[in-house]
């Protein structure tokens, strides 16, 4: 019961600010939000509290019917395990800081109650996501968050380039969510149903099912695994569905936070680890989950070293660690992975917050090109955003050494070749990790002033409403690490976990991450305090190493700044020959090919009848001499035939 | 025999010809005459609409056969009576057809100023041929229904549209009337075979197969016009463009799902071995469909012709579910064409709010509508979410149900099919942007008013439907499960029938 009130207090809080927003005022909204907010955090955190300490039995919350045709029936349901309660607890906890926050932030706004009501909505949908007792409600809270972040980037409606953003985050999404949206009816398929219950206690029935797909007879759980792994590259923007996620830049700092943070973006992840009972038993999908996830955690990495926009970093060190959490999953450390969701929701809501906190003092600045020598004015940001960094960077003791060493150690206690793949990125990505991080807080704090005379001078801190959200989510991004290290991935982790994560028999990652080469444990550390180390170097000592870089190496430096030509490529490839192929088949294929049919044949009867009119002169002597070649010609044609 | 204890069916089908009757009676200077007649076509349909409702609640979901049965002799020699009833196929299009007529007459309200009186007599003599189409249970009254449709249709287009109203009205009588000419022969010869134009006895009726493959194209020329499938659905969009508003909703909102019912009434259940191997036909025309218009669409500036273009794709999804001929596919496809009905409706009334403003269809000429007109933009962007298939609004039900039908079949019917997930979210959310999103650029769209209280009273009833199919879509599909289920294993156990003569058979 508390359960559902906290995924359903957000729904109300949402519907009262949004439809009755203009009559009770800015105030009113905000406060019924929040209050909606601070409520579903207590029970989401007592109904976790119950599930893990207390022994409550885990269950399901019937609620209604939903869909139904024939076998096919699914019903609305909230699932109430541990990965689902901890999940709702981090989500209805970060959301709560986040709306508080908002408070301060969107304080000029000229439309608050429509930004708590989106606000409110987006963790409604988040909650639904990952309280969903069956795929298709998932798929409810998936594409729930998929309109609220469109509704969200596209807040201030007036930007066109908001607006641009929105659509995109939500038509890319859409491909990935087409690809979830096969793989559910393949679920249905092969096991009869769609709900969690009874697809995992089947999966051994089904473990040689095969599926014929372009000549070739698959395991169909490897299928299923492809499919639903492409709706989460869509949604976690993964490399190829990623162009989303920087652009959504557009959107409100606080909406950042929510999006990048604790919602909407792990949602991939928590697909992966939702369907470990089934995904366990799929190795070349998760292969290639690792594959993709690597691949993103380095590409992204890589790519944030070189942007400039504030925000624009942090979303693509966002979608680096995502990287990482599939490389996590892939390998079959789900519990590693949803740690470090877990630690990665705090600590990124706190530096997408801390930079907003920063674009507040600096006048709605965003570029770093035109920050710097500010820490003294605004030192409790500037000592968050320490925190947070230090957090991403990996640094012990802070939550990111623990869950972020855990998959690099995962990747390689997995002893496969692409596990060795993901090892590799992902070291190479800390290392890159920890030099944009100090990178952005060298730009944004140190230096000499480089925003105008007029900004500095209106430098200020923010006030408390912002900052104590910001001190809650640094002291999350400080103990988060070590409080739940050795519950989510030790070695009873079967008593935290219970069976919402079910592991193949043959998956030794997590035992096998004990007993590892020191080397490997040590490097991840090791290679972040060197990224430290670089980024003090090239911005604080020696600032002219940079530009002289980019100067050595032109092309190399366009390819990253330009996010490997993701956008361009697709421009080319996929928008122009879009609006293209659009144009012509409206103006050739409906207009002239198939309407040109009954156009045609309009014109010749029109133009027949005309003639025939022309036909009927009213002289007699024409219809008379008619007359007669008619009777001519039937004369000879009979005669013809008859002889 | 009959659940409600009255003809209920007649009363619905004949109470807006009452109506008429009234409204002819009405004499006065102009004005009155034109008050007059709105006020009573309101309360006509209000009242036919609530009759209708006895269906909803009388209903006997649980019984497979048609229901609230009548049936008076009428040309006894010949083997034609006048028999009216519904089935969970039937039901609800009577009531999305006595539900959208009060919403038309509404939505007509200030936006039509000549002929008033006439305008409100099309309307309700159109709401009976609908009824009666529906409700028809002998292929000649459905055949006399099913033409009647197009008269006052024909009449709305031509007198009340636009520019090039004549051109269109033309173009969607010649249309029509061109397939329902193979459909008259395909009843002839129907007749010869049974002997009877009974359609439940029809439905027991086994066809041979070479027959049935002559019906099925002789029916699908005639359905596949009304539905429209690719490549005879330009007469649509032309159409839609040059109606008045009232017009575009009652032609998207009922009459595209004739042709839909037409297939689940009659080429599905009565023809199941020409459905079986034709179906690959159907798919191909309708995966076209879904990809192309959803491009065409994208490609529009005129507001009702990208809505009508997406209509044809949403219509396109329709066609895919009847013919996977399983549970899911039929019954997603019967959702969708609801769901569809009450959406594009309301999309089409939303052009219609603005145009009365603006009086232009040009979508470069709005920008920035939701500073001025905010209820506006929640109100369109509700029906734009249902209509890309949000989960939680009508849209996505029939469309997930479909894909799941389709699946079946096979994965790249499914895949293909199911690109308008993609296709339908660019060209809605680019139309939406462009009327709703950006800054106001032009003077008189600063002065626009938000919706009024008759507006918000059309919109109100749709918004409802729209969410509440979303929520709890079995309340609605409950009404049909057990028909489809019916139909649904009849059809295998005829399939499986032929299959086995084929066996018996020497070739």
């Amino acid at each position: 019961m508390l359960y559902a009130v906290a995924v359903f207090a957000p729904l109300l809080g949402s519907a009262i600010a949004g439809l009755f927003g203009r009559a009770i005022g800015d105030r009113a909204a905000q406060a019924v939000t929040i209050l909606c907010m601070v409520l579903a955090s207590i029970c989401g955190v007592t109904a976790f509290v119950q599930l893990v300490y207390l022994g409550a039995p885990s269950g399901m919350v019937v609620l209604g019917d939903w869909v139904q045709a024939g076998s096919f029936h699914v019903s609305w349901a909230l699932h109430y395990d541990t990965l689902s309660a901890v999940m709702v607890a981090m989500v209805t906890c970060v959301a709560t800081l986040i709306h508080i926050y908002s408070v301060g932030y969107m304080s000029h706004d000229h439309s608050i109650a429509r930004f708590f009501s989106y606000l409110s909505l987006f963790s409604f949908a988040m909650l639904m996501l990952v309280s969903a007792d069956n795929l298709l409600q998932l798929f409810f809270g998936w594409e729930g968050v998929g309109l609220a972040s469109y509704l969200l980037i596209g807040f201030w409606y007036d930007r066109p380039s908001a607006c641009a953003a929105a659509m995109k985050a939500f038509i890319v999404n859409r491909v990935g969510d087409l690809g979830f949206a096969v793989g559910i009816a393949l679920v249905f398929t092969l096991f009869g149903s769609i709900e969690f219950g009874s697809i995992f206690a089947n999966v051994p029935a089904h473990m040689d099912a095969t599926y014929h797909l372009l000549g070739h007879d698959w395991r169909a759980y490897e299928v299923v695994g492809i499919l639903l792994f492409i709706g989460a590259m869509g949604k976690s923007a993964q490399i190829g569905l990623h162009v989303w996620l920087p652009d959504a830049m557009e959107g409100p700092t606080p909406v950042s936070a929510l999006i990048h943070a604790a919602t909407m973006v792990t949602a991939g992840v928590f697909l992966m680890a939702r369907f470990s009972p089934v995904l366990d038993y799929a190795p070349g999908a998760m292969a290639f989950v690792t594959f993709i996830g690597a691949t993103t955690a380095l590409f992204a990495a890589t790519v944030g070293c070189v942007q400039n926009d504030i925000k624009r970093v942090i979303a693509y060190s966002t979608c680096s660690q995502l990287g990482y959490m599939f490389v996590a999953a892939g390998v079959g450390a789900y519990q590693a992975s949803i740690f470090h969701l877990l630690t990665h929701a705090f600590f990124k809501a706190l530096l997408f917050l801390t930079a907003g906190s920063v674009i507040h003092a600096m006048s709605d600045e965003q570029d770093m090109r035109r920050m710097g020598g500010i820490w003294r004015l605004i030192p409790f940001t500037y000592a968050m955003m320490w925190i947070g960094n230090l957090a991403l960077g990996g640094v012990f003791p802070f939550a990111g050494y623990f869950s972020k060493d855990a998959i690099v150690e995962a990747a390689w206690a997995a002893h496969t070749g692409i596990g060795q793949y993901g090892f590799w990125c992902t070291l190479i990505a800390a290392f890159l990790t920890a030099f944009y991080s100090w990178r952005l807080l060298i730009m944004t704090f140190h230096g000499t002033p480089r925003a105008d005379h007029h900004v500095m001078q209106h430098v200020h801190e923010s006030p408390p409403v912002m900052l104590v959200p910001l001190a809650l989510l640094g002291v999350g991004a400080v103990v988060a690490g070590f409080v739940f290290r050795d519950q989510l991935i030790g070695a009873d982790w079967q008593a935290f976990w219970g069976s919402s994560i079910q592991i193949a028999p043959g998956n030794h990652v997590l035992r096998d991450m004990e007993d590892l080469p020191a080397w490997v444990t040590l490097s991840p550390s090791v290679l972040g305090l060197l990224g430290i180390a670089t980024a003090y170097l090239f911005y604080m000592i020696r600032p002219e190493i940079p530009p002289r870089l980019a100067a050595a190496f032109p092309a190399g430096y366009r390819f990253l700044l330009n996010k490997w030509y993701f956008d361009e490529l697709y421009g080319v490839v996929l928008v122009a020959p879009f609006r293209a192929l659009a144009r012509l088949l409206w103006q050739v294929g409906d207009v002239t090919l198939i309407d040109g049919v009954p156009n045609g044949l309009a014109a010749l009867t029109a133009g027949g009848s005309a003639r025939v009119v022309r036909l009927q002169t009213g002289s007699i002597a024409v219809y008379a001499f008619s007359m007669l070649i008619g009777l001519v010609v039937l004369v000879s044609v009979f005669l013809l035939f008859l002889r | 025999m009959n659940a409600a204890g009255f003809p209920v069916l007649s009363l619905v089908t004949w109470l807006p010809i009452v109506g008429c009757l009234v409204i002819m009676s009405i004499r006065g200077d102009e004005e009155t005459v034109a008050a007059n007649a709105r006020w009573t076509a309101l309360w006509t349909s209000l009242i036919v609409f609530v009759v209708s409702l006895v269906l909803w609640v009388r209903f006997d979901a649980a019984d497979p056969g048609f229901q609230f049965v009548e049936s008076a002799a009428w040309l006894p020699q010949w083997g034609i009576t006048y028999k009216l009833g519904v089935d969970g196929i039937s039901v609800l299009f009577v009531l999305l057809a006595t539900l959208l007529t009060p919403i038309c007459i509404l939505a007509s309200w200030e936006s039509v100023r000549v002929r008033v009186r006439e305008y409100m007599l099309a309307f309700l003599v159109l709401e009976t041929m609908m009824v009666g189409m529906f409700a028809a249970l002998d292929f000649v009254v459905f055949y006399m229904f099913f033409e009647g449709v197009l008269i006052p249709m024909y009449l709305i287009i031509g007198v009340w549209g636009g520019q090039r109203r004549v051109y269109a009205a033309m173009k969607f009588f010649l249309y029509t009337l061109a397939g329902s000419v193979l459909m008259l022969l395909a009843l002839l010869a129907m007749w010869y075979q049974a002997g009877t134009t009974d359609i439940p006895t029809l439905l027991r009726t086994p066809f041979p197969a070479h027959m049935q493959t002559w019906l099925f194209l002789a029916f699908l020329a005639s359905f596949a016009v009304k539905v429209p499938m690719w490549p005879v659905h330009t007469w649509l969009p032309d159409a839609h463009v040059e109606a008045p508003t009232a017009g575009s909703v009652i032609l998207a909102g009922v009459l595209l799902k004739m042709g839909g019912y037409g297939f689940l009434r009659f080429s599905l259940p009565m023809l199941p071995i020409a459905s079986a191997h034709l179906a690959p036909l159907m798919f191909t025309l309708s995966v076209v469909a879904v990809i192309y218009t959803s491009f065409v669409a994208f490609a529009q500036t005129d507001m009702k012709k990208l809505i009508a273009y997406s209509s044809v794709a949403h219509m396109g999804i329709v066609t895919i579910g009847i013919f996977t001929a399983n549970m899911q596919g039929v019954s997603g496809a019967m959702f969708q064409m609801l769901s569809h009905g009450i959406v594009s409706a309301a999309l089409f009334l939303c052009v219609g709010v603005v145009y009365d403003r603006v009086h232009t269809r040009e979508i470069a000429r709005y920008g920035g509508l939701a500073d001025r007109m905010p209820a506006y933009a929640a109100v369109f962007m509700l029906f734009t979410m249902a209509s890309i298939g949000l989960p939680g609004t009508s849209g996505f039900v029939g469309e997930f149900l479909v894909l799941v039908g389709a699946f079946q079949v096979n994965f790249w019917l499914a895949v293909l099919g199911s690109l308008g997930m993609i296709l339908g979210a660019a060209y809605a959310l680019w139309l939406y942007r462009r009327i709703i999103f950006g800054g106001i650029t032009r003077d008189d769209l600063r002065a626009i008013l938000d919706l009024s209280p008759r507006e918000i009273a059309v919109f109100a009833p749709l918004a409802v439907l729209t969410l509440w199919m979303g929520v709890f879509p079995s309340s609605f599909s409950g009404f049909w499960d057990a028909a489809v289920g019916a139909m649904v294993e009849r059809h295998q156990a005829a399939l499986h029938l032929s299959t086995l003569l084929a066996a018996v058979t020497p070739q």
